[in-house]
């Protein structure tokens, strides 16, 4: 098999070597299968189809029936029906907080976008905040009360659960329990506080399964208290990261990912641009986009910094054992960038890598002199940080002696998530009285002998702070659509039965904070803006110890296990989330599951390949899971997501994956080695998007990237290497049209981009996306209007990664206009393609003529708008799609329509930014600019004059009005 | 050879052709005809409501502007319907035990909203805003007919696209001054000339309005 260069992008390692099945996969257009229907081949579908077509005619002889139009009985005075209201709001994830404004139609909520005053968001959100609105109107919620799994009534359960308080108060609280997840809300930690305070000897237990343990105990270890880093990467000239995620996974990642584009995007002039290192064991966001990475087990990554360390000078007499030579110049050309550039870089750990690191990174920090510059130190925002899992391990250790006769569990699914070596489930029962508040009856809520639905985060009143402190009210869009309460009040009812609602307590607690005539005004505008003024922790500073680092082993090389939280799933709670679930996972574009992340060279030497199951052993535990082979992935790694892999969980989500928790015990959290991994010759089926709607080939340049040094070489290398037709060739030809309206465009900026797919769900919930499951997925049909593409480049056991999202091109040389037999997708005169859906009668011809393949066809009825608590959701000012039509992205042309409407009526033009398409209001990194290319101060025409602009297939004389902004890298070129 | 079709089909044979040929017309003529008749428009038909309203009694008699019951017809794309409290605001008093104005009563006591037929509906494709056609000059007696002499609601004009795209087409031959645009007897003495200085006083971009895009999305 032919090797091609290794200069060449790739996409698939089958690509990569050019394997016979590859080849034919290419010239077919739809993957095998696609052109039946469930084995009903084509000959009989076209009989029964003549049949139907003979009888269709009769029952098409109706005319249109009669809706009814239904006003309010008492019409609220703020609400005009047809225009949507936006209010503040925050949701936590973690325990932290992001400010986001939700738009909300006729008093339901039907999209989340971020907001902009807030610092942890400007404007912009990540995929779970996105995907958080159908978790709202999810049918599998939990509607009611249940007691042994029973339907039953709120007032039973305060009653039942004040019996049990007040046996417990005679002995001041002894047997009494409260396990929560993170918690960052002020009213929350107050309301515990004061249960504590009533009784003495109960405990509260926090735990989530992604936590920051790790950075905690670093700290300690580094400053003998608990502190959080803050980090301002637009300061940073070189950043190293020791498997930290923090573009994606970070409490505050849709910040950092502004902060870093901000130093790598396309500007005007473009003369530095920061470097990033990742060294990690599975590749992940973070990763994709390094300048440098380095691949290695993460059980290696402690040996890695100490050699750092040492080449820096920063720990004079460490006991590392002798040099890797496998990174031997990397830590070199590490040491002298960092030594030259001291107070401009930034280095930082993993929350999975152990104490030890973090502390060698403050270590290195301090010595380089960030701290102050490009790192501040603040408390956490944490209201009381701890070590989770020895909390829950206090909590398991008092089950199983008995001592618990009341545990309230206030969130989160510890059945499911927590570390398998406590065997939660089987202690939980010993709790003589057991209650658990969750959105859905989980694996936890079965086995406790109460279960309270819980509001959803758009139906509360609560608060919560983010990552730098600032602290926002979060009020709900809409009632409680279910019987739910939420964690302030149960814990209302057990301090002052029968308890308050949240609002109360909620603007009690501040109230009381902030007493006197002005609290009214400072409510209001705290809701208002979204979060409360000068809350943000301030600066601290910090002594650093003498850190008495213990000598580390040698690397053994064996067979090590990873674990992270899904990208997707996180962990566990958004199993049922069928956005989540099909959005292709970052870096591997699976859907649907998840799987073991293996290197090539751990492939070939066990002879894996892509859905092999495989058995994983761990001190007497075993999992089975498939294998994805992964480039990038570190040889001896296996890469484990959890998340996946739960049972009781609703319609969408039920057995979908691989339960990776069960392998998960506390002295190996996030790796370990001594596994054992054996083929067990079952295959499961992955589905990728990977490989799907491919439009690669040796003889078309879909990209353009090169390095920052190539760039400062020759400013021109892109414009010079493209092949651009005649600008005369076009529908819009100044001599033939004249036209002086707005001209929509778009510009893409591939250095800014990421690849977190948040456009892609963002997208997805604007515009009446379905899902169309795994089946469908595997056929190609996947209906995302904007996808993002990943290319490789490179070796592969370490290849370099350019993410490219692709939404419609809106060519003004429309290959697909000039095919429609019925002129459904047609030019409008301010340059968008349209798509008729009334018009179109489902020929594909369009869809075929597409040369980007981002037109996409309801093969079948996809949308579901018969159940009815999904129905609220869909975005009244778009079309739900019926089966036969074609869809595609359209520039948001609902928001398009609205702010030209606004603008009519308030006699004056479009402003430049006020028209925000909805991957583009999404985007953390603010890679995507949409605008009036008609206008030369734009923001998007500025860019598309950027030396770097170009059209993707532009030799086709399509004539996009989408342009790329080629990826510059900036790799250190002593490493070359 | 013997013959394959007898004598009898010499007659047959044409007949047969231009029973065809009428027969196509005809049903293309009848199609044509209730397409178009009010059994399908649902023109000058009017329909079954709670309660009859009547538009002639309280726009010609009692002198009420549209505005005070649809209220958001300047400001959406939704007109507004008048909500039982705003009935209620003149019925809590007038006529306030007639019987044909119980479902209304019965509406604000029990909190149920009144559940009207809806009388000008377009297909679900269709995006239609109400407030860019007031503004740019479009009256409502234009598209609604003269609602103040309907003693029960109905519909003037057979809302499709074809006499959407009369007007869209050719603004000019329908618009009048804003300040018109609420006056139900109004009509102008040169149309034309009057519409061609409006289209381009309240700037409205002609060569756009029979884009798909307009209506459609």
């Amino acid at each position: 098999m032919k090797i091609d260069a290794p200069s060449k992008i790739w996409r698939s390692l089958d690509g990569l070597a050019g394997t016979k099945e590859f080849q034919e996969s290419r010239h077919r257009e739809f993957p095998p299968g696609a052109s039946e229907l469930n084995h009903f081949d084509r000959r009989n579908f076209l009989k029964l189809m003549g049949a139907y077509l003979a009888l269709a005619s009769l029952p098409a002889c109706t005319r249109q029936p009669i809706e009814k139009i239904v006003p309010y009985v008492k019409q609220p005075e703020e609400l005009i029906p047809g225009k949507p209201q936006f209010f503040a709001t925050a949701m936590t994830l973690g325990g932290f907080a992001a400010g986001l404004l939700v738009e909300s139609h006729e008093g339901h909520p039907t999209k989340i976008e971020g907001n902009p005053d807030h610092p942890a968001s400007l404007g912009a959100t990540n995929v779970f905040h996105q995907a958080a609105l159908l978790d709202l109107y999810d049918p599998d919620r939990s509607q009611a009360v249940l007691k042994n799994n029973q339907p039953d009534a709120w007032e039973s359960f305060v009653s039942a659960l004040n019996d049990v308080l007040q046996s417990q108060q005679s002995k001041n609280g002894n047997g009494l329990r409260i396990l929560t997840e993170t918690v960052s809300s002020p009213t929350l930690h107050f309301q515990i506080q004061q249960l504590l305070k009533k009784f003495p000897n109960a405990k509260w237990h926090q735990f989530d399964p992604v936590n920051r343990d790790h950075v905690f105990e670093g700290a300690k270890l580094a400053f003998s208290e608990i502190i959080e880093t803050q980090f301002h990467f637009e300061k940073a000239k070189i950043i190293l990261s020791l498997e930290s995620d923090f573009l994606y996974s970070h409490p505050n990642s849709v910040r950092y990912a502004r902060d870093f584009a901000g130093r790598r995007r396309a500007r005007f002039p473009q003369t530095e641009m920061s470097r990033l290192y990742v060294v990690e064991s599975s590749p992940s966001v973070t990763g994709s986009n390094a300048d440098n990475r380095l691949p290695i087990q993460s059980s290696e990554i402690e040996n890695f910094a100490r050699a750092l360390a040492e080449k820096i000078g920063a720990i004079p007499n460490s006991k590392i054992p002798s040099q890797n030579l496998q990174y031997e110049n990397l830590t070199s050309a590490l040491a002298e960038e960092l030594l030259q550039n001291r107070g401009e870089s930034i280095v930082l750990v993993g929350e999975n890598q152990p104490p030890q690191v973090h502390a060698l990174a403050h270590l290195l920090n301090n010595f380089l002199g960030n701290v102050g510059k490009t790192i501040t130190f603040t408390e956490s925002a944490v209201s009381n940080p701890t070590n989770q899992t020895e909390s829950l391990r206090d909590l398991v250790e008092d089950l199983n002696r008995n001592e618990v006769e009341a545990l309230i569990i206030l969130g989160g699914n510890p059945v499911f998530n927590s570390p398998a070596d406590f065997q939660f489930a089987e202690n939980l029962p010993r709790a003589k009285f057991k209650a658990h508040l969750s959105p859905d009856v989980n694996e936890t809520s079965v086995v406790c002998d109460w279960h309270i639905p819980q509001n959803h985060f758009l139906e509360s009143w609560s608060d919560a702070r983010s990552f730098d402190g600032t602290t926002s009210i979060i009020q709900p869009l809409i009632l409680p659509l279910y019987a739910g309460k939420s964690a302030h009040e149960i814990l209302d009812a057990m301090i002052s039965p029968p308890g308050r609602g949240d609002y109360d307590i909620v603007r009690d607690f501040w109230n009381s904070k902030n007493p006197g005539a002005n609290f009214e005004n400072g409510w209001r505008k705290a809701l208002h803006d979204g979060l409360i003024a000068d809350t943000k922790l301030p600066g601290k500073k910090v002594l650093l110890r003498a850190v008495q680092f213990q000598s580390s082993k040698p690397n053994s090389e064996n067979l090590e296990i990873t674990f992270r939280p899904d990208t997707t799933i996180y962990d566990g709670r958004f199993a049922n989330n069928g956005w989540l679930q099909e959005l292709p996972k970052p870096v591997t574009k699976l859907v649907w599951d998840n799987a073991a992340l293996i290197s090539p060279a751990l492939a070939k030497k066990d002879d894996l390949s892509n859905g092999d199951v495989v058995e994983i052993e761990f001190q007497n535990r075993k999992i089975k899971t498939p294998v994805w082979i992964t480039p990038g992935q570190a040889e001896n790694s296996i890469g484990l997501q959890f998340g996946c892999g739960r049972k009781n969980v609703g319609n969408v989500g039920n057995k979908v994956g691989f339960n990776v928790f069960e392998l998960r015990t506390s002295h190996a959290l996030f790796f370990t080695q001594s596994v054992a991994l054996k083929k067990t010759g079952a295959k499961h089926p992955l589905v990728t998007t990977q490989t799907q709607h491919t439009i690669d080939s040796e003889d078309r340049q879909i990209l353009r990237e090169g390095t920052f040094d190539e760039f400062q070489k020759n400013s021109d290398f892109v414009q010079t290497g493209s092949e651009a037709p005649e600008k005369s060739n076009t529908l819009f030809n100044p001599q033939e049209f004249k036209y002086d309206g707005y001209c929509w465009g778009m510009a893409i900026d591939l250095s800014a981009c990421i690849g977190c797919n948040a456009c892609t769900i963002a997208c997805q919930a604007e515009n009446n996306i379905p899902v169309v499951g795994k089946t469908e997925v595997a056929r190609g049909r996947v209906m995302h209007w904007i996808r993002v593409d990943s290319y490789f480049r490179g070796p592969p056991h370490n290849p370099e990664m350019i993410h490219q999202p692709v939404p419609c091109m809106q060519c003004e040389n429309a290959p697909c206009e000039v095919v429609c037999p019925v002129g459904a997708t047609l030019h409008d005169k301010e340059g968008l393609n349209l798509q008729v859906y009334n018009r179109c009668i489902g020929t594909r011809y369009c869809s075929n003529n597409c040369p980007y393949k981002v037109r996409r066809f309801n093969f079948f009825e996809y949308a579901d708008y018969k159940t009815p608590s999904l129905r609220p959701m869909w975005n009244p000012n778009v079309t739900v799609r019926w089966r036969g039509v074609m869809e595609k992205c359209t520039y948001c042309i609902q928001r398009i329509s609205a702010a030209r409407i606004n603008s009519e009526e308030q006699n004056r033009k479009i402003r430049d930014g006020e028209i925000k398409t909805a991957c583009q209001q999404v985007c953390p990194a603010n890679a995507i600019a949409f605008g009036d290319i008609g206008n030369p101060n734009s923001r998007v025409s500025k860019l598309k004059s950027h030396k770097l602009n170009f059209l993707m297939l532009g030799e086709l004389n399509t004539r996009p009005r989408t342009s790329y902004l080629a990826k510059l890298r900036n790799p250190n070129p002593k490493l070359a | 050879m013997a013959q394959i079709f007898r004598r009898r089909w010499n007659s047959i044979a044409p007949a047969s052709i231009f029973g065809a040929a009428l027969l196509a017309c005809g049903s293309g003529w009848l199609l044509h005809a209730v397409y178009w008749s009010p059994w399908i428009t649902r023109q000058m038909t009017p329909l079954e409501q709670p309660v009859p309203f009547s538009h002639k009694h309280h726009v010609y008699g009692l002198g009420i502007d549209c505005r005070f019951c649809h209220t958001t017809v300047e400001k959406s794309a939704f007109a507004g319907m008048p909500s039982t409290e705003t009935c209620m605001t003149c019925h809590s008093q007038i006529w306030k035990d007639a019987p044909m104005l119980a479902p209304v009563r019965e509406s604000l006591a029990e909190n149920k909203p009144l559940r009207w037929n809806r009388v000008h509906d377009t297909p679900d494709f269709v995006f239609f805003n109400h407030s860019i056609h007031i503004n740019h000059g479009i009256g409502c007696e234009t598209c609604h007919g003269r609602l103040d002499q309907m003693p029960l609601t109905w519909q003037s004009h057979t809302l499709y696209m074809k006499w959407c795209l009369e007007c869209h087409r050719a603004p000019e031959k329908y618009i009048r001054p804003r300040a018109e645009v609420f006056n139900l007897n109004w009509t102008a003495t040169n149309q034309l000339e009057l519409g061609k200085k409006l289209v381009a006083d309240y700037h409205v971009h002609t060569e756009q309005l029979a884009d798909c895009s307009m209506c459609h999305r």
